[in-house]
């Protein structure tokens, strides 16, 4: 597409304006939770598990409590009193706020202090005694189904093992039969190792619970305040009326932030207990160790294809370690999330995938971390897979998708597992990403290199995600269907005010829903002043992760502009003493037909629409309206990747030298913010191929425990991104957006393993897991590859 | 945040100063120079001492300056001044070579040298590079001034032979006819700590190997060194046949463990590749053929 | 015990413990919560300070350690009501999104600019390489460190 053709649809107030938050941050003046500070607030602390798996025999807390600065001490059996010893995860399982019976992964909240200050509350997690019986700990996942293996979960009733689900989808039956009748079948191991989101901000809240009037007021990370609110009074029985959670500026979250966390409880309960307000912020290594990881999938995927590369068919089994408790962020009905898009963007005869999922002593999650639901696994498995086929062929990886890339005329495309992709024009953005990588040269580039005995590698990864969850009918999280609502307020001098249900952590909300209702009312950005982050003033909705805020909350925006406009209207009419089908919405304005310099704007019309004008029947005054947005499908953002790397294969290392991305997300409201956020995902694709994972010893030892351990890619590490875009309007998105704040953390790891695994074509490699660090490059290339989950294999 | 545990605090204004305080405390004090190794484990509550003895306002402990034959290095030395001292670039690359690839600018910016020798973490990186280049450690404490050879300095995972009373003052490397060095490292990342690193250094007449120096570093090393390895090349020709050979008995003699940063058999081929690859850069230095 | 510090330009005394942390100085005690930290180890560089002329990560500093000497911070940067030409390079350079590491960032780029004029993108970000951020990929950091030396640079 020519930048005049995306110019065609990123029209008036849409474009690359600087984001009005801004202004705050550079000066320091944002306000993140560890900034509040109340009068006469206090501080806790976790004590938390230093084993994985041990019977809790005694916790003695009495040296604990008697610390001059220490005001409390909670412990599980005080939260069993007032039955709060355990709290529902998302997933409908339940999770120990604090431990009664034992503790389960290392990390695990076991006492909560609080003291007058941070410094003496920590000191007096060390005055605390607990005697351990220590019990075997479920490390591998692999073992967690045998016979012999330690029981995680002996609190369920009727729970007899480790085994949490069964999942399927697509036709087993009719995929075989592809297989069955296929020239060339391609099946590998691959495990797309756990990580961590590790947003730069870790969690944290401060609680105020007022005795007087019963409210609790919540300052606290979570990108869905809305949702938090309702789980709040669910599981504390208070009233939800008397409880206001506000979510200030988030330094990030990427899907770290949607769980309620034990230690937000314990906030809550320790407010009440002492009167006071409570803060309590976790240090980084409870981050990493405790709050919900991402991943942890150990896949075997298998594709058929003809012998001239028309790809035929997918196969998937997935062995899903969810840790300790279950306590994936996820729609319902979706036990793997939408794994089940691992039929990418081919055009497939037949795809089925099943999905196990089991405990293991290992810190609870499992979706989060920008995966999109868990798409971000399946580009990865059918994005090596058709690498290997087309290396299986013989024929050039690009070409291979060229060939079976789905076609423009087949959208809207219902895919084997039932995916009903909404637009798409997959030829031309792998073409715009060829033609941008100069993808004849480089080949050429590596030919002359491997000759000279240099290895350089060309990967590619075309995706295709599902993201704006979701329609009512069959997308829940606790039964609350994923539908967000908007407010938009107008002043009587036609300034609006917006209020929405989802909520920014750098994704520049205040800025881009300002412009999105000024482009529906021919206002200017700086006239709409966005409010998110306060349960008290915006509306009902599910908050954002899986790229849904420009897809749900931005379409309720839409919506509730669109209902304004449409009431203006009335009073324009009325204004201008002419019928309502006398005006047509021209250029910002009210126009009358065929005399277009008569009119009224928005802001003439809302002083009317306050002002004593007689309006019609049936016309209300005022111009404010709300909406609720039940998307029909979700969006479908798509992308094509290219990553170049060097790799030495006699110390292992790689070197990202060239990253080319050309995303597809539909209409782009403002399109500096959307390469910020691929910028963003190019930088977690890297780090996730080449060395962020958690992993554990075989105790049961988190080994990604702090910063100098969970490596996250620096300025160095990451290369200057070569962008491009294409426009393909979603179909059924008011303004035609899709949504991208997932799209390259979904894309890019893809590209960077195939990069390095064509690098290293010449030692026979085909295959190497993730972290692509040095130790494990290497250890590929001696054909002795390492397990990537487990520490010391 | 993590945070420390009670500690006292005594403001150290001379080296004398420094030792009187030391010897008054004895095991109970740590000395606090920049801080970046034993802050962290105090927060982590890994080091839990009972005084801090800070000597940041000994001014006089920061240096790099040439006397006669010797580069001294003062041991309150910011890492960022040993990477910009013209001086010590000029006679040994592979002191640049090493600072550019410890930790990260701002780290550079606070961390010592001297704190970072006594840390003696087991994968220090000036270790490895004063090991190779045969250095000297100036030790001073209540009876006067002692010196030690790298080699000794270190008498096991942080643990050196500085005593309760002491303190590492000074490191001084003597400057040899016909040298080159290099310092050669892998890491999972910029600024981590090493999967396994090697500095180098020869002393040349013509074409033969005087002498070798070779430093290892997170690879299980013996005082940092490969002592066999600087034997088998002293009075060789430096073939790229004698060097590869060179690094191959580092790697023999080197004791690597498996870790989070890698499986052992890789750190020993990694100790053979980058004493191989480190040696043919001192060489090619030497002879005034590299930068 | 009792410190004296200089934080941007106002002397302060306070009554600490030895074991505060500086960050927790500027942030607990002295109500400057531009500063941010972000792990406990030194890694990320979001306590980035300067302590007299140089960067340092304030959360692996005492409190102690800076009596006497001179902190600036975030809310140092620029004069009055107008911006250092870093923190215009940031919001014109899209070179933050949830702005919790932009004060360190900003503040490191201020040094490197003061050091040097008209860095290339490399050397900016070997200069900040200490420093993590989770949103921007770091392109657009460099960028906002690029139009700050381009438009008024140096001090």
């Amino acid at each position: 597409m020519t930048g005049h053709e995306i110019e065609a649809h990123e029209t008036g107030p849409y474009g690359s304006i600087p984001r009005k938050e801004d202004a705050r941050f550079v000066r320091g003046q944002g306000t993140f939770v560890d900034d509040i500070s109340l009068p006469g607030m206090l501080h806790g602390a976790i004590l938390r598990s230093p084993v994985a798996h041990a019977r809790i025999v005694s916790v003695d807390v009495t040296a604990a409590a008697a610390h001059p600065k220490v005001e409390a001490v909670l412990t599980g059996a005080d939260l069993a009193e007032r039955g709060l010893a355990w709290m529902p995860t998302l997933s409908g399982d339940v999770q120990a706020v604090l431990a009664t019976d034992k503790v389960r992964f290392q990390g695990q909240e076991l006492a909560f202090v609080v003291a007058r200050d941070r410094y003496a509350a920590r000191d007096a997690l060390e005055l605390i005694a607990v005697e351990y019986e220590p019990l075997p700990p479920l490390v591998d996942a692999r073992t967690a189904l045998a016979e012999d293996a330690p029981l995680v979960r002996d609190d369920l009733g009727g729970q007899a093992g480790n085994h949490i689900f069964d999942w399927t989808a697509g036709d087993k039956a009719a995929t075989d039969a592809v297989f069955s009748a296929a020239d060339v079948t391609v099946g590998c191991d691959m495990v797309y190792p756990r990580s961590h989101p590790a947003p730069l901000e870790t969690c944290g809240i401060v609680a105020a619970f007022d005795a007087v009037t019963g409210r609790l007021t919540l300052w606290s990370t979570s990108q869905a305040p809305h949702a938090h609110r309702t789980l709040y009074s669910l599981i504390t029985g208070l009233p939800e009326h008397k409880i206001r959670v506000v979510s200030p500026d988030l330094g990030g979250g990427f899907g770290n932030k949607v769980p309620v966390y034990p230690g937000y409880l314990c906030a809550v309960v320790a407010s009440m207990v002492t009167g006071r307000p409570v803060k309590w912020v976790e240090d980084r290594s409870e981050n990493l160790m405790s709050t919900t990881f991402a991943r942890d999938y150990h896949m075997h995927g298998e594709i058929a294809a003809t012998a001239d590369g028309r790809i035929l068919g997918l196969r998937a089994r997935v062995l899903a370690d969810h840790g300790a408790f279950n306590a994936t962020a996820q729609p319902t009905r979706y036990p793997a999330g939408f794994f089940h898009i691992f039929t990418g963007s081919y055009d497939l005869q037949a795809a089925f995938c099943e999905v196990t999922g089991v405990y293991t002593n290992k810190a609870p999650g499992g979706v989060a971390y920008s995966c999109s639901f868990r798409i971000t696994e399946a580009v990865y498995l059918v994005e090596r897979l058709v690498d290997m086929l087309a290396r299986k062929l013989g024929m050039d990886p690009a070409q291979l998708r060229m060939r079976n890339l789905l076609r423009p005329e087949q959208f809207p495309y219902t895919c084997a597992t039932g995916w009903q992709y909404d637009s798409g024009d997959y030829l031309r953005a792998l073409a715009l990403a060829l033609d941008i990588a100069g993808y004849d040269e480089l080949r050429r580039e590596q030919a002359e290199r491997r000759a000279r005995g240099e290895y350089m590698g060309i990967g590619i990864s075309f995706f295709t995600e599902g993201v704006g969850a979701g329609p009512r009918g069959h997308m829940d999280i606790l039964g609350l269907a994923m539908v967000d609502g908007a407010d938009l307020r107008v002043h009587p001098t036609g300034k609006a005010v917006l209020g929405i249900s989802v909520q920014t952590q750098g994704q520049g909300h205040e800025t881009t829903f300002a412009q999105i209702v000024a482009h529906e009312l021919g206002l200017t950005p700086d006239d709409v002043e966005v409010v998110h982050g306060d349960t008290d003033r915006t509306p009902f909705g599910l908050g954002t992760y899986g790229s849904r805020s420009t897809p749900v909350s931005g379409a309720a925006a839409v919506m509730a502009a669109r209902k304004v406009r449409d009431r203006a209207r009335l009073v324009a009419a009325a204004m201008l003493e002419l019928s309502p089908d006398d005006l047509e919405w021209l250029d910002g304005k009210w126009r009358v037909r065929g005399d277009p310099d008569r009119g009224a704007g928005i802001a003439e019309i809302a002083m009317a629409a306050h002002s004593s004008l007689e309006l019609p029947d049936g016309v209300e005054g005022h111009l404010d309206a709300s909406a609720v947005y039940n998307p029909p499908n979700l969006t479908f953002p798509f992308g094509a990747y290219i990553c170049v790397t060097d790799v030495d294969p006699a110390t292992g290392e790689v070197k990202v030298r060239r990253f080319i991305a050309v995303d597809d997300c539909g209409v782009r409201i403002n399109p500096m913010i959307v390469e910020g956020q691929v910028h963003r995902g190019l930088a977690d694709g890297i780090g996730m191929a080449l060395m962020q994972a958690i992993v554990f010893d075989e105790d049961g030892n988190c080994l990604g425990g702090s910063f100098m351990d969970y490596l996250l890619p620096t300025a160095l590490e990451c290369p200057s991104p070569e962008l491009g875009a294409t426009v393909t309007p979603s179909p059924h998105h008011p303004i035609g957006a899709k949504g991208i704040g997932e799209s390259a953390t979904v894309g890019s790891p893809p590209a960077v393993v195939n990069s390095v695994v064509d690098a290293l074509a010449p030692f026979g490699v085909t295959h190497a897991d993730m972290p692509l660090t040095p130790a494990n490059v290497w250890r590929a290339i001696q054909g002795r590859p390492v397990r990537p989950d487990l520490a010391l294999s | 945040m993590q945070v420390p545990a009670q500690v006292e605090y005594e403001k150290a204004t001379s080296v004398e100063h420094a030792i009187s305080l030391l010897a008054r405390y004895g095991s109970a004090a740590r000395v606090l120079a920049g801080g970046h190794s034993l802050i962290p484990m105090m927060k982590l509550r890994l080091a839990q001492p009972e005084v801090l003895i800070d000597i940041n306002g000994i001014t006089d402990l920061c240096y790099v300056n040439l006397t006669g034959a010797e580069l001294r290095i003062g041991t309150l030395t910011r890492h960022v001044q040993l990477l910009e001292s013209q001086i010590a670039g000029e006679h040994f690359a592979i002191l640049h070579d090493a600072e550019r690839v410890i930790a990260d600018p701002i780290v550079r910016n606070w961390g010592t040298v001297g704190g970072s020798l006594c840390q003696a973490d087991p994968s220090e990186d000036l270790s490895a590079a004063f090991a190779a280049m045969k250095s000297t450690m100036v030790i001073q404490g209540p009876d006067g001034r002692r010196e030690v050879s790298a080699r000794e300095f270190h008498t096991g995972p942080y643990e050196t032979v500085v005593g309760p009373a002491e303190l590492l003052t000074e490191i001084t490397l003597p400057i040899r006819p016909g040298g080159g060095s290099g310092y050669q490292k892998v890491a999972r990342r910029t600024g981590d700590w090493p999967v396994g690193a090697a500095g180098a250094a020869v002393w040349l007449t013509g074409d033969t190997i005087a002498d070798a120096g070779i430093g290892l570093t997170a690879v299980g090393a013996t005082h940092f060194a490969a002592a066999e390895a600087e034997e088998y090349l002293r009075g060789r020709t430096a073939t790229e046949e004698t060097l590869a050979r060179a690094g191959e008995i580092a790697a023999e003699n080197c004791r690597p463990v498996t870790d989070q940063r890698g499986p052992a058999d890789y750190k020993r081929h990694l100790a053979c590749e980058l004493t191989t690859r480190a040696l043919r850069l001192a060489v090619a230095r030497a002879h005034g053929q590299a930068a | 015990m009792k410190v004296t510090v200089t934080v941007n330009g106002a002397e302060y005394v306070r009554d600490v413990e030895p074991r505060l942390l500086l960050i927790h100085l500027l942030r607990d005690e002295l109500g400057l919560t531009g500063s941010h930290w972000g792990c406990d180890t030194s890694n990320c560089g979001a306590c980035v300070v300067w302590l007299d002329e140089t960067p340092v990560k304030s959360c692996t500093v005492l409190a102690v350690m800076a009596d006497g000497r001179h902190v600036m911070t975030v809310e140092g940067l620029g004069s009055g009501t107008s911006l250092d030409p870093v923190q215009l390079g940031f919001a014109q350079c899209h070179g933050l999104q949830c702005g919790f590491c932009t004060p360190g960032m900003m503040l490191t780029a201020r040094w490197l600019l003061n050091r040097n004029r008209d860095p290339s993108a490399a050397e900016v970000r070997e200069a900040i390489s200490g420093q993590i951020c989770r949103c921007t990929g770091y392109e657009n950091i460099v960028r906002a460190v690029l139009w700050a030396a381009k438009n008024g640079g140096t001090e």
